[in-house]
């Protein structure tokens, strides 16, 4: 069954029509990538699903339920959680304090917080080394590690991280990808959207091709590895 | 000792200060909302609990001194239902306005309030009952003096202060509360209902402004409807000079500026507190534009 199920979704900002009629879904247990050009798109979609913006008209339904126009709290105590574009950390916070707002819907659980944050110290032994230093002071590298640790600490199902390679080095991509893969190997699905498309397709399992507020392509991530489209616009070659 | 003597002075009044600049920087905080209502529900905290302990003191002339415990409880209640009020019906609509709307509704707020307390009380002086305040004074060696209610007031201030703290850097709401100041998108992603968080701060720096109100008028002793106008105004200068938005920034404020107003008066002359007092004001926002302790304001707005 379909964790996640969009279906003709609109969303405007004032006049400009940010997304016309977007359908897609995500599958129990699965990564799918969101990829597409700059403004697109991709951050958009997120936020609607995210309840930061009202869609004005279409469908998303979680886990067969339909969540569209929930206030954004409500949606992540449903078991959605958005690690934003730009990390969004909280730059006056400690980095513990960022985890601990990351587990809010938790309440005064403080078993099950202490549970997730063993989870997210493991995944991201840095942040535990740094645990008390301010949130601004982190590297770029350590800040993602914040932003994808503190969105695990609500105990998803649903994860949605929104370009989290961007502006890391090489190595850190890799390391950062390669946790993606631990987290969905840990039962998290996963929606991941991104610019640098071959990589995430090479972690994904399907894919969505969007282009100005349309999915104009979607598939395997095999398939779309091999699309002559996808190379040609997406992965750099001719 | 006289140095010693103008300190406890402008502390007592840095207190005040304090307790009011508090509310104009927590709702700026989670707003970026310059309050301007906020003197004038400070204000309301006086006349209330004048009516409060006329009445609670004509039902039952024995309380004496005792009167004050419940009245106050009263005052900070009904003046933070007044503030939550406020932000429901003069700022949330406005919310999604731009900036300078919602400041317009707050000046809108500020003068009905004004006007409210002049055709409801008067304009005439008001005079809080006598007798329920302790008179008693201490002397610390030499001349200097500090008297039981300075001590009191001094007390409650400090210790309400300290509670605040505590309650911002250390519980689940409080940290919520400094997350939402830093940005309301990404608390919501968090899970934090914003509104929420919003109208708490609500309660709690009307509420602290009430009571403020009420301490400031028992101390002097009399009043009148300008007080929220011009003490409200001073309060909102010591959380620029703290740096607004930041709540340890508010508390040093209101101390500098009662120390520096009543050192200026006791050293140099009353006439020219005020001067001396914005002068050193606006030295210390030419070195440090965004107050004290506040950063924040560089950093995002
Ligand atoms: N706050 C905004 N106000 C107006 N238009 C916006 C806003 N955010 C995004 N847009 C527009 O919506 C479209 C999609 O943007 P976005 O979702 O950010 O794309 P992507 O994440 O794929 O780069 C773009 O045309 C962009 O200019
Ligand atoms: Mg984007």
């Amino acid at each position: 069954m379909a964790l996640l199920k969009i279906e003709n979704l609109h969303t405007y900002y004032g006049h400009v029509h940010a997304l016309k009629g977007l359908n897609l879904m995500v599958d129990e247990g699965e990564i799918v990538t969101l990829i597409g050009a700059n403004g697109a798109g991709k951050t958009t979609t997120l936020r609607t699903i995210s309840g930061l913006i009202r869609p004005r008209e279409g469908r998303i339904e979680f886990n067969g339920q339909d969540i569209h126009g929930l206030p954004a709290h409500r949606i992540v105590e449903d078991g959605i959680s958005h690690a934003p574009e730009g990390r969004g950390i909280f730059s006056t916070l400690t980095v513990m304090e960022n985890l601990n707002m990351g587990a809010y819907t938790l309440g005064g659980d403080k078993e099950a917080i202490e549970e997730n944050r063993r989870r997210v110290f493991d995944l991201f032994p840095r942040l535990e080394e740094r645990k008390s230093q301010l949130g601004g002071t982190l590297s770029g590298g350590e800040q993602q590690m914040l932003t994808i640790g503190r969105a695990l600490m609500a105990h998803p199902r649903l994860l949605m991280l929104d370009e989290p390679s961007l502006g890391l080095a090489p190595m850190l991509v890799k390391a950062i990808f390669h946790v993606i893969r631990e987290i969905n190997a840990r039962g998290v699905t996963v929606l991941l959207v991104e610019q640098n498309a071959r990589a995430a397709l090479k972690l994904a399992h399907r894919g969505y091709v969007l282009e100005t507020g349309r999915v104009v392509l979607s598939g395997t991530a095999g398939e779309l590895l091999r699309d002559e489209r996808v190379r040609k616009a997406y992965l750099g070659e001719r | 000792m006289q140095f010693i003597q103008q300190l406890i002075n402008g502390l007592t009044i840095g207190a005040f200060y304090s307790l009011v600049a508090l509310g104009y920087t927590m709702v700026y905080g989670v707003l970026k909302l310059i309050n301007f209502s906020h003197g004038d529900l400070f204000m309301w905290g006086a006349y209330l609990g004048l009516t409060g302990l006329n009445v609670l003191l004509a039902l039952l002339p024995q309380a004496g001194a005792w009167a004050i415990l419940p009245v106050v409880i009263i005052v900070m209640t009904t003046v933070a239902l007044v503030g939550v009020l406020v932000e429901r019906v003069a700022y949330r609509p406005l919310r999604t306005a731009g900036r300078l709307a919602p400041v317009i509704s707050a000046l809108g707020v500020a003068f009905i309030l004004e006007s409210l307390a002049r055709n409801i009380y008067g304009a005439s002086w008001k005079t809080y009952p006598t007798g329920i305040t302790p008179t008693g004074r201490i002397a610390l060696g030499g001349d200097a003096r500090v008297s039981v209610m300075q001590i009191v007031v001094l007390a409650i201030s400090f210790l309400i202060m300290g509670a605040l703290y505590l309650f911002v850097q250390r519980t689940r709401t409080g940290t919520a509360m400094r997350a939402v100041s830093l940005d309301h998108d990404i608390s919501r992603l968090m899970g934090i209902d914003v509104d929420r968080i919003i109208a708490i701060v609500f309660v709690i720096g009307p509420g602290l402004g009430g009571v403020a109100g009420m301490i400031v008028a028992l101390y002097y002793g009399s009043f009148d409807f300008t007080l929220g106008w011009t003490f409200g105004l001073k309060a909102f200068i010591a959380a620029i000079m703290g740096g607004i938005g930041n709540i340890p920034g508010a508390m040093l404020g209101g101390m500098i500026l009662g120390i520096i107003e009543t050192l200026g008066a006791g050293y140099i002359s009353p006439q020219w507190k005020d001067v001396i007092a914005y002068v050193i004001l606006i030295i210390i926002l030419i070195f440090r534009p965004t107050g004290l302790l506040g950063e924040r304001m560089a950093e995002k707005l």
